[in-house]
């Protein structure tokens, strides 16, 4: 009998319950059995609360899924003869892909995560990697440049900026020296994405950075990525390895003469360097203080020189658009929102993960549908969208699509795409607290609105929670979110506001109980 | 003020070595760009911490001032001036981890090792930090110990884990 192969992902959230245990228990227990297994070590599929989730690829090539799984179970599943591909086990899901779950997202930035070995350059290229840098290769600049701007990408970090806009600025820009870097500081709460594709298709992102420094004329980029991320940072560094010992980075790209060398740079916990300007700052090795705009770092970004800043998932989706043409990808989505956007879902909620999908789903489908409501069983009460800095939606008013300008008006944003669920026992004026007590803490501390207003911010609600002379600093709290919102040099001051205000406007009770009673909690 | 200035006010053993081999990993670092913050990892990661006293071989080194390099170690969280305990314990405060019950992990994870925020505790085993987000919001809530991540951290669990490293040899 020939090996079965069998997947068990090394993502973080995997391993954070238990993921190595399980292989490890896998191989033993195959080993004193006497059965041929072959164990893949892969990214997450991003069903995080089936995690560790383990897969037995059938003899018809079907994965089945398992999970989520401790070492325990593992004697069992043998018994259960799961190396067969069963489906009659009380951890078996059928085939993986049947999963409603996976089944109905619109897989295409997260395709191969979870699937390949990620540092595999074989298995990338035979589940269709390297296909858009091949086709680029042979484009002109102009051409690249207009290709991502009719695919409608949009920056996928939040501002929702159209990329081949931005390229096109940087390809314009005079001079010999242009860089590209990509932004992985991936800091909101309540969001991951950046880091299970890091860890779990890192080619995806290198293919997506060095299609974009032939768009713009680029031969060096950096990736920031935070340091609370050591897995990711570590794969990232062995694919760079890899892809420059394949020829696929570095000099000479795929047989040709052209050129890009790519970078890994560590942040060290600073909040603040996930805006564009202090990432350079930080990137230059100075503190990650917030430049003013203009000059827009496409025109003088990274030593002075014109650069483009693209999030993660905007440079990991550019591959796809290349290999399948601008008019594919732009078939997604809704209204001026082209494509998909991972979604992150996080929190108190039952079903955890990732889902892509097609810009305009709405998110009560998101939380329930699949997300399946909290984890506690509890209602859903508030909803945070788009991070630390999206404003705080009530369990009843998610019947919004998911796109940036739907959101925009509703007063949320979708930021990097995280929802973050709360149940009913949550306590929203101590959420605003905590909103502007982040602030306080994270703040660079360049602009006044910020660095002061912040932090007047928790002093504020802080004696409106203890019934302080409500009225008169409720008024206070309103002027002060208005000069944060009108003031602030950049996004961390400016859009601290709107948990606040919407936990103001969505959830007036939290902030009108009686001191005594949130004591007794 | 130049390195050599201030090396030679110190005038201690433990700082003329720390001094020289930090001299050692600034010349690995010199000639990139922007070579602070890789170096002040590497430094980080050799000492455990950055002490004031290595400063000046840094800004040296790079051609800084000794004030540009004190700007940037104390403008990151990351960088420490005293060195941490045997084991780093950083509790995940971020929001998808409080609407799991964030605040409370952390209450317990202080009272069990007895320190406070930052604090380390008397036998030197741990020092526990706040961080947040660690990327595993729909896992919550998450300790990192190390550079491990644990994910649905009861207070049971933390203790366990706790126990293996405090009863690791140090």
């Amino acid at each position: 009998m020939s090996a079965v192969t069998v997947t068990v992902p090394r993502d973080t959230a995997a391993l954070s319950v238990g993921a190595d245990d399980v292989a490890a228990a896998i191989v033993a227990e195959a080993d004193r059995r006497g059965l041929a297994v072959t164990l893949v070590r892969t990214g997450s599929r991003g069903l995080f609360w089936l995690e560790p989730m383990v897969e037995v690829v059938g003899p018809d090539g079907v994965r089945h899924a398992y999970g989520p799984m401790t070492a325990d179970d593992v004697p069992g599943l043998f018994d259960a003869d799961f190396l067969e591909a069963i489906d009659h086990h009380p951890l078996a899901h059928g085939p993986t892909d049947s999963i409603a779950y996976l089944k109905d997202q619109q897989r295409l930035t997260f395709a191969r995560c979870g699937v390949i070995d990620p540092l595999s350059v074989i298995d990338y290229r035979t589940h269709g990697g390297f296909v858009g840098l091949d086709r680029a290769l042979t484009m002109a600049p102009e051409a690249i440049c207009a290709e991502i701007t009719h695919g409608g990408l949009r920056g996928r970090g939040g501002a929702g900026f159209p990329t081949g806009i931005k390229w096109t600025t940087v390809r314009e820009a005079p001079g010999p020296t242009k860089y590209i870097c990509c932004n992985a500081d991936e800091g909101d709460g309540g969001t991951f994405a950046d880091r299970m594709l890091m860890e779990g298709d890192p080619f995806l992102l290198i293919e997506g950075m060095t299609i974009a420094a032939l768009a713009v004329g680029a031969r060096e980029g950096f990736v920031y990525v935070r340091s609370e991320y050591p897995r990711a940072i570590a794969t990232l560094r062995a694919a760079i390895a890899t892809a420059e010992a394949e020829g696929w980075l570095g000099e000479g790209i795929h047989g040709t003469d052209r050129a890009f060398h790519l970078h890994v740079r560590v942040g060290a916990g600073a909040y603040i360097c996930g805006e564009e300007t202090a990432m350079l700052e930080s990137l230059e090795g100075r503190r990650g203080q917030v430049r003013a705009k203009p000059p827009l770092p496409a025109h003088e970004g990274l030593f002075g020189k014109p650069t483009v800043v693209n999030n993660v998932l905007t440079l990991a989706a550019v591959p796809v658009i290349l290999a399948q043409g601008a008019a594919f990808y732009r078939d997604f989505g809704a209204g001026r929102s082209r494509g998909t956007q991972p979604f992150q879902l996080a929190g108190n909620i039952r079903r955890g993960g990732l889902v892509e999908l097609a810009f305009g789903v709405r998110l009560t489908d998101l939380v329930h549908r699949f997300g399946g409501g909290t984890l506690s069983g509890r209602p859903v009460r508030a909803v945070q969208v788009g991070g630390p800095l999206g404003a705080y939606l009530p369990g009843d008013g998610l019947d919004v699509a998911a796109d940036y300008e739907t959101l925009a008006e509703t007063g949320a944003m979708l930021g990097h795409g995280g929802l973050v669920v709360f149940d009913d026992t949550v306590d929203m004026a101590r959420q605003a607290r905590f909103a502007m007590a982040f602030c306080a803490i994270e703040s660079c501390g360049k602009c006044t609105p910020c660095r002061i207003g912040s932090q007047r911010g928790v002093e504020v609600i802080d004696r409106i929670m203890a019934g302080e002379n409500r009225a008169a600093n409720r008024a206070v709290l309103d002027d002060l979110c208005e000069v944060m919102a009108e003031a602030s040099l950049c996004a961390m001051g400016g859009l601290t506001p709107n948990p606040v205000r919407s936990a103001l406007a969505h959830f007036p009770e939290d902030f009108k109980r009686p001191p005594t009673a949130r004591a007794a909690e | 003020m130049t390195g050599r200035e201030s090396l030679a006010e110190t005038g201690q053993d433990r700082d003329w070595e720390m001094q020289a081999r930090a001299r050692a990993i600034v010349a690995e670092h010199q000639g990139q760009p922007g070579a602070l913050l890789p170096l002040l990892h590497a430094i980080q990661a050799e000492f455990g911490c950055v002490e004031p006293s290595v400063v000046p071989v840094l800004a040296e080194g790079l051609n800084l001032s000794v004030a540009e390099v004190h700007g940037v170690v104390t403008f990151y969280h990351d960088l420490r001036h005293a060195r941490p305990g045997r084991h780093v314990i950083k509790v995940c405060q971020a929001e998808a981890c409080q609407a799991v019950g964030a605040d409370s992990l952390l209450a317990h994870v202080r009272r069990s090792l007895g320190v406070d925020r930052g604090g380390t505790p008397p036998d030197d085993a741990f020092t526990v930090d706040v961080v947040y987000c660690l990327g595993n919001c729909a896992l919550g809530p998450t300790v990192m110990i190390d550079d491990v991540v644990h994910g649905r951290v009861t207070p049971a669990r933390f203790d366990a884990l706790a126990d293996v490293r405090r009863r690791a040899a140090p």
